[in-house]
């Protein structure tokens, strides 16, 4: 059977799925911000796949900027994170109830 | 089956049980060996770039994240001194919710997938070099180019204004 643009963008579907799932399970800043880059990572890969079988390199262009922005993400967030732990002592969601209602 | 196509699933098996092993660990909570496992989901998915002839990009994945994002993330996970997340006993609400939400986007997508007819170029000639993909930035997206630079420096700038000890 040949590889084709189906297998490649279920396995993105599935580590998107998987970044989803932390996201939303764990309980810790920093595990939170990785599953984030793996979501972002999930739609490298389909963009990737598409621009390969659609024989565009457009998509590829695309991804490029992705990773840019999100290594500029990356540095905002864990500075962020950081300012946080200074003020709080916690990098747990659950600590972290200000804004409830 | 080829050599391509063995290739192929196992990379895909690589990307996806490191992927699990980032979000859902059962032995270990620790951010850092969570951050170790996103380093080798990073390097199988630079693997399946490569098999999709994106070598550049599949370099720039290996510099970038694997490189400077995962030491950035090793550095705060140091310098924060986490303890390991302790089994905090588990909300079933939360989780049923979860995972109810996490399969309802998963069925859609999968879904859509099943209906769609991809009208795909069986034997793609595409090439992802570095000759390529700079012809290709530097002259249709130099505008965005530029526009990343700025933000780059924007995010440089927000950085050191929120790490400074005392904002006045």
């Amino acid at each position: 059977m040949q590889i084709g643009l189906e297998q490649y963008l279920t396995v993105s579907f599935l580590l998107f799925a998987l970044g989803l799932f932390g996201v939303i399970m764990r309980r810790n800043l920093l595990v939170i911000y990785m599953s984030l880059e793996l979501m972002l990572n999930a739609a490298n890969l389909a963009l990737v796949a598409f621009s390969r079988f659609n024989n565009k390199l457009d998509g590829q262009v695309l991804v490029f900027f992705i990773i840019t922005v999100a290594a500029a993400e990356v540095s905002v967030g864990l500075a962020l994170i950081v300012a946080l732990y200074r003020r709080r002592q916690s990098a747990h969601v659950e600590d972290l109830t200000s804004l409830k209602f | 089956m080829d050599l391509q196509n063995i290739l192929f699933y196992a990379f895909a098996v690589l990307t996806l049980g490191c992927g699990v092993l980032v979000v859902a660990n059962p032995f270990s909570r620790n951010p850092v060996t969570s951050a170790m496992f996103l380093v080798l989901t990073i390097i199988s998915m630079a693997g399946l770039f490569v098999l999709l002839h994106a070598f550049f990009l599949a370099a720039v994945q290996i510099l970038v994240y694997a490189g400077a994002v995962i030491v950035l993330f090793l550095f705060v996970i140091m310098l924060l001194d986490l303890k390991a997340e302790s089994m905090r006993r588990i909300k079933i609400y939360g989780v049923l919710a979860g995972i109810v939400a996490v399969g309802a986007i998963l069925a859609i997508f999968l879904k859509s997938l099943g209906a769609t007819m991809f009208n795909t170029d069986p034997h793609p000639a595409m090439e992802g070099g570095t000759h390529e993909l700079g012809m290709m930035l530097f002259k249709n997206y130099v505008l965005p180019f530029e526009v990343v630079s700025v933000l780059l420096l924007v995010a440089m700038i927000g950085v050191i204004l929120l790490s400074k000890k005392n904002l006045e």
